[in-house]
């Protein structure tokens, strides 16, 4: 088996999988949720609902906002008692819709049952209209519909579809669980969407340090005899799990600055994503689950677990399930350690593309005191999308944004392997984050700007 | 070996020679004809190059100003009217005197007022930090302490005051460049006319949330209550997403809106005596008790004549 990886950058963190055996458990259900309507990229859901509405688990509760936007679905059966904002983890106030937990009963149509479905529809126009209709969202991080990512606009032709189970970011197990565990459905899911696609060629991508799912993978592959899929073993390297350091690993094609993957006939979801697919397209299901993990430095093993949460779930309340916040923790973060946001308010809620609490102990989030850059080019070593990090804090420094452009600030993925590199410790991803926010807008900018003047232009011909 | 060193030190002469003669004659061929007035009107600019006034630095707003028809689209903020002045008598323009401004924080989110909620330890810039999340108080929307404004400031007018983690502006160093309001990522920090001898009011908080929300991240918020609007007998101040604001040009510093702040959010700064809360609650109180009067009177004399009713109407409209 050949062992692939990307061309250029990146780093080897210690995988810390510590909750790599514990398996999922399912969390009782809390007295509230508190749904939020941004829980995807794009423009937020607008409520559907109004407050002493009664609602069931699985029901709408929320349409999408705009192009890019998803349904919200409700996770729980009970009476809608506000629709206000509420703090979200970075404390930043989102329209949350809450909901008094009343028994738990699922709107008609849903299946729970275990049993497998392995008859695909027929009609690729049909398993869309569901994924969209169920509000499947990347759960590999950035929460892009999928919907809009498994329609190719015309003319684009999807070759390759990967599975995304690299999970390259330490700590994160809940991948790693559903592969095991729900191995069956994620080739389905992903048989769905290899249909929806086109008939393109599918391959799961999986690091190998977890050869317990690629075993999984591969034997639940042989059984179910899908055409056209097969799993790829990739090298432990991180950001493997990128969207376009996974194309590299898989196809070896660069997907250029500015591009989609699309562009080189690549589509990648998350097998996350694969396994919603399939609760979507053969359960009826929406989209209110997903796995997390509950991990950490300083938590003891036993302490430690994989859940399956609805979304809506107060994290103060998950980590209250699982044994309160360890004394020794100094942060708390949603996500993994390298690009997981620091959670500032734990009374935050469970978001579709929620992957962890993860308690971090002093010793190991400490911030070491930045000295002077000593030009050694470990942070452009390390850079998986080929930038040099220390030029960019100079720029940024120097405010010289069109420099920044031009060196391609816009295409950092803010993986975190400069900071993680640099050996005087300065904080290089937290300097050029705000930069490359600064000149995405001007390019969305400039962007609509063309577009409003190619529309006048066209207007007087007319 | 004498030759040699005679050979190169001709020889080097003659070239300079020939070279200076080119230099001299392309220089008269190709001098740049500047207006001499550029030269004279930087001479009387500060020289700061703060890019205060918009342009580059002092030399290209001295072009600047002296290409345009008139000087009203170009002030200089540091200078004042001052160097305005001497501005528009080299130039023979007529000059309008402008208010002096100064920058004002409007954030009273000290230690007390917002508890912190959780603690950061990234980067020490507000623009990184606002970037990454609300802050560390439960409010969303002031100050959050880093700095950067006093980075930002050329003439060291600002300044963080440590027992309260806010800066605090020094009026006799601040030149109202603004530059400080332009780092601020939260935009705290507003330009404002200074105001009779320094005297000014205006409110000390941008918290957009509705009240409670803003009262439980902050003790001393603007909560949106709209008393002071009500109070204010100049329409001085207007209520816009839960935040009020004060008109510089139709406050007249009655100081009453500051009087009736339930969270003491508006400040008034360098009267000469500090505020007697009960005094101007007093004043108030009487004003409103004798319009009651009035309005019942007229309601009586209404109520006794049904006549003149439309005139009543007419007024009130008025």
């Amino acid at each position: 088996m050949s062992k692939r990886t990307f061309s250029i950058g990146g780093i080897h963190p210690h995988d810390n999988k510590i909750a790599r055996g514990c398996a999922i458990e399912v969390l009782p259900l809390p007295q509230t949720v508190y749904i939020s309507m941004a829980q995807h990229l794009g423009a937020p859901a607008k409520p559907v609902v109004a407050v002493g509405d009664q609602v069931k688990a699985g029901q709408v509760i929320a349409e999408p906002g705009g192009f890019i936007s998803a349904f919200v679905h409700s996770s729980v059966s009970g009476t809608v008692k506000s629709i206000a904002p509420r703090q979200d983890i970075a404390g930043n106030w989102m329209t949350h819709v809450e909901i008094a937990v009343e028994g738990d009963e699922w709107v008609e149509g849903v299946d729970l049952s275990d049993t497998l479905v392995t008859e695909i529809p027929e009609d690729r126009n049909a398993i869309l209209e569901k994924i969209k209709a169920c509000g499947i969202v990347g759960l590999g991080g950035a929460t892009f519909p999928a919907h809009v990512k498994l329609n190719p606009a015309p003319g684009s032709k999807a070759e390759c579809l990967i599975l995304n189970g690299a999970e390259c970011e330490p700590f994160l197990t809940s991948d790693y669980r559903i592969m095991l565990e729900k191995t069956k459905e994620i080739i389905i899911g992903a048989a769905i969407m290899q249909k929806v696609l086109g008939g393109c060629h599918t391959v799961i991508g999986i690091e190998e340090n977890k050869p317990e799912a690629i075993e999984a993978m591969q034997k639940a592959l042989a059984e179910l005899k899908y055409p056209n899929i097969e799993v790829m073993s990739l090298m432990k390297r991180y950001p493997q799990g990128g969207e376009k350091q996974l194309i590299d690993a898989v196809m070896h094609r660069q997907v250029k600055s500015g591009g989609l993957p699309i562009s080189v006939g690549a589509v990648v979801q998350n097998v996350a994503t694969s396994l919603a697919v399939y609760e979507a397209v053969q359960k009826n299901k929406p989209l209110v689950t997903n796995t997390m993990t509950i991990t950490g430095d300083c938590l003891p093993v036993e302490k430690q677990h994989n859940y399956l949460f609805r979304i809506g779930m107060p994290l103060s309340y998950i980590a209250e399930y699982a044994g309160g916040v360890p004394e020794k923790a100094a942060k708390l973060i949603s996500g993994g350690p390298m690009m997981g946001k620091a959670i500032a308010n734990l009374d935050a809620c469970t978001v579709k593309g929620s992957s962890s609490i993860l308690y971090l102990s002093e010793e190991t989030t400490k911030r070491k005191e930045e000295t002077s850059c000593i030009r050694c080019g470990r942070c452009a070593d390390a850079c998986p999308m080929g930038l040099e990090p220390h030029l960019l804090r100079r720029l940024v420094n120097a405010g010289d944004v069109e420099g920044l452009e031009a060196n391609s600030v816009q295409d950092c993925i803010e993986c975190g392997c400069c900071l993680y590199s640099c050996p005087a410790y300065i904080p290089l991803l937290d300097i050029i984050r705000p930069a490359k926010g600064q000149v995405m807008g001007i390019i969305r900018n400039r962007a609509a700007a063309a577009k409003a003047a190619a529309e006048a232009a066209k207007a007087p011909q007319k | 070996m004498t030759t040699t060193i005679i050979w190169t030190i001709v020889i080097l002469a003659a070239l300079g020679l020939v070279l200076s003669i080119i230099l001299f004659f392309v220089a008269k061929k190709f001098k740049v004809e500047e207006d001499p007035r550029i030269d004279e009107v930087e001479k009387v600019m500060p020289g700061a190059n703060c890019g205060g006034c918009g342009f580059a630095g002092c030399r290209a707003f001295a072009d600047a100003a002296v290409k345009a028809p008139n000087l009203d689209n170009n002030f200089c903020p540091v200078g004042g009217n001052d160097v305005m002045k001497k501005v528009a008598a080299i130039l023979g323009y007529e000059m309008k005197e402008k208010a002096p401004m100064v920058a004002v924080v409007r954030c009273n989110g000290t230690c007390e007022n917002r508890p912190r909620t959780n603690i950061y330890d990234g980067v020490k810039s507000c623009k990184v930090k606002a970037a990454l999340y609300s802050g560390d108080t439960g409010c969303a929307y002031g100050c959050v302490g880093c700095g950067d404004c006093v980075a930002a400031c050329q003439f060291g007018a600002i300044s963080m005051d440590p027992a309260t983690g806010l800066p605090v502006v020094d009026e006799n160093k601040c030149t109202a460049c603004g530059a400080c309001s332009k780092a601020c990522p939260k935009h705290v920090i507003e330009i404002r006319n200074k105001g009779p001898r320094s005297m000014r009011m205006y409110v000390s908080c941008i918290n957009k949330d509705k009240g409670p929300v803003a009262k439980k991240a902050c003790a001393a918020a603007c909560i949106g209550c709209g008393i002071c609007a009500k109070t204010c007998t100049h329409d001085a101040i207007t209520i816009q997403d839960n935040v009020a604001y004060i008109d510089f040009g139709k406050c007249k510093l009655c100081r009453e809106c500051e009087a009736m702040c339930p969270t003491g959010a508006i400040h008034g700064i360098n009267f000469p005596k500090p505020l007697d809360k009960d005094a101007v609650k007093a004043r108030i109180a009487e004003r409103k008790r004798k319009a009651k009067e009035a309005e019942e009177a007229a309601k009586a004399a209404a109520a006794a004549a049904p006549a003149p009713v439309a005139e009543t109407k007419t007024k009130e409209e008025a």
